[in-house]
């Protein structure tokens, strides 16, 4: 089982790769091609600015390699500014063009900052099915109302209701907090953050990568 | 809604957590990633780790005791205490923290929060600032510590670091730091009411009833707990069912 972790020098990282140890699975970090497409399983990790992502994703030619990748129909996981760079493109200061594997653009959370109401989304919150059932996905045994870690201000606008995973709720407005479109997953909570709940999507990710390998 | 974060502080010195009343007359308390774990498998949302005398010795010397403890522990980690360059965060983040809190090099160059949002993201930046009451609604802002005043009013502080692109702010109330009676509650109430990024309150809690005080009657969002714990006075669990099922208070289980 090889997963690679794509380096494009955005994100925390060693928690990413601690979350795989942690079940014996050794993850590997890489920005090399071959690398990349030989693996059972990729990771896209990533915090901050989309276009400070996207910047260095092109800078390192990675964008090509990736959708190589998910040509072969190995699984995929975005994890928060991973998630969104997966889309089409974001509205994050620039319009900014995103590697456009889901339809759909990343939107600033609709939500009038105000004292009430805080942005960034910082805090545990709970993922509820939309579409997709949940059996045999990265959330399969996972249940409904579960809380995970967020830390976000865009998020994911998909086009297809039938690419949303499971949606959560800040304040009312709902959004979507992760998505599946056959094996390209993105969640836009952090599983390598959201304690036991976290490390078993963790789990269910390397359960797919092992029966598509 | 939004759910209140319970988080552990462990205020470090010489590879030990220390606890001190004030912020001075430290003592040991424990092993570090021996408590980080513990508070972890209680089921506690997020933990910080404060390198209690990076300040005046101008290091921090946490990058060991994070990385240990990124290896068992799966919720997100601040660091702070001595972080004065950009090469400072990437030290921190590259030993598998999410966050650094940033007090002293912020308030002698408030540019440098500036400059860190925009290379590592706001949620990466939590601007840590201790206060001490001078007068009644107001409150000076010390460095080093707890030990130098600055002349800075806190809540303008507290505006200016908004608009600099701190993700969160750290408020620890000096008074009340180690004192166990209870967080300052006006002062949590001014400042989460005058910004708009989340606040994490720190300083004085002693009980469970001081914590569901600074939860209901301000507007703060997360709530950083060292004595209650290190002391068993509660564990995180206990803590917890106590404010959901007897103060009605959202928190994850």
């Amino acid at each position: 089982m090889k997963i690679v972790v794509i380096d494009y020098g955005i994100g925390n990282v060693k928690s990413i790769i601690n979350s795989f140890e942690k079940q014996n699975i050794k993850a590997i970090l890489s920005r090399d091609k071959q690398v990349i497409l030989e693996a059972d399983g990729l990771i896209l990790p990533g915090v901050g600015a989309f276009s400070h992502g996207m910047n260095n994703l092109n800078k390192y030619g990675l964008v090509p390699i990736i959708k190589e990748y998910v040509k072969t129909e190995k699984p995929l996981l975005g994890i928060c500014l991973g998630m969104q760079m997966l889309f089409e493109r974001s509205e994050e200061f620039l319009n900014t063009e995103g590697i456009g594997l889901i339809k759909g653009s990343v939107i600033k959370l609709p939500i009038e900052s105000s004292n009430k109401i805080k942005l960034p989304h910082i805090s545990w919150n709970e993922i509820i099915p939309k579409k997709i059932l949940w059996s045999n996905t990265i959330l399969d045994d996972i249940k409904v109302n579960s809380n995970m870690y967020f830390v976000h201000t865009f998020v994911g606008n998909p086009e297809n209701d039938k690419d949303i995973l499971s949606i959560t709720k800040y304040h009312g407005v709902e959004f979507c907090s992760s998505i599946k479109k056959n094996n390209i997953y993105g969640c836009q909570f952090h599983p390598e953050k959201s304690a036991e709940t976290g490390l078993y999507i963790i789990s269910n990710f390397i359960k797919i990568c092992r029966k598509i390998n | 809604m939004n759910k209140i974060r319970i988080i552990a502080r462990l205020d470090i010195k010489n590879d030990y957590v220390i606890k001190g009343i004030h912020l001075e007359g430290l003592r040991k308390v424990g092993n570090p990633n021996e408590m980080a774990i513990r508070y972890y498998n209680q089921g506690v949302d997020e933990i910080i780790f404060m390198d209690a005398v990076a300040a005046y010795y101008d290091r921090n010397s946490l990058s060991e005791i994070i990385e240990m403890t990124c290896k068992d522990v799966f919720v997100p980690i601040t660091v702070g205490g001595g972080i004065r360059k950009i090469e400072d965060i990437q030290t921190a983040l590259n030993a598998g923290a999410d966050k650094t809190a940033i007090n002293t090099a912020a308030v002698r160059n408030p540019n440098f929060i500036k400059e860190a949002s925009e290379i590592f993201g706001s949620q990466c930046i939590v601007a840590s600032i201790d206060a001490k009451k001078i007068a009644n609604n107001k409150w000076e802002v010390y460095v080093d510590n707890g030990r130098e005043p600055t002349g800075k009013d806190v809540l303008e502080w507290a505006k200016e670091v908004e608009s600099l692109g701190a993700g969160e702010i750290m408020i620890t109330s000096i008074d009340k730091e180690g004192t166990k009676r209870g967080y300052d509650l006006e002062l949590n109430k001014l400042i989460s009411e005058l910004v708009s990024i989340p606040i994490i309150s720190s300083g004085g809690a002693g009980s469970k009833e001081h914590i569901s005080d600074v939860i209901k009657n301000t507007n703060i969002d997360a709530v950083s707990i060292a004595s209650v714990f290190h002391y068993n006075i509660e564990t995180v669990d206990s803590l917890k069912e106590y404010l959901i099922n007897e103060k009605k208070i959202q928190i994850r289980l």
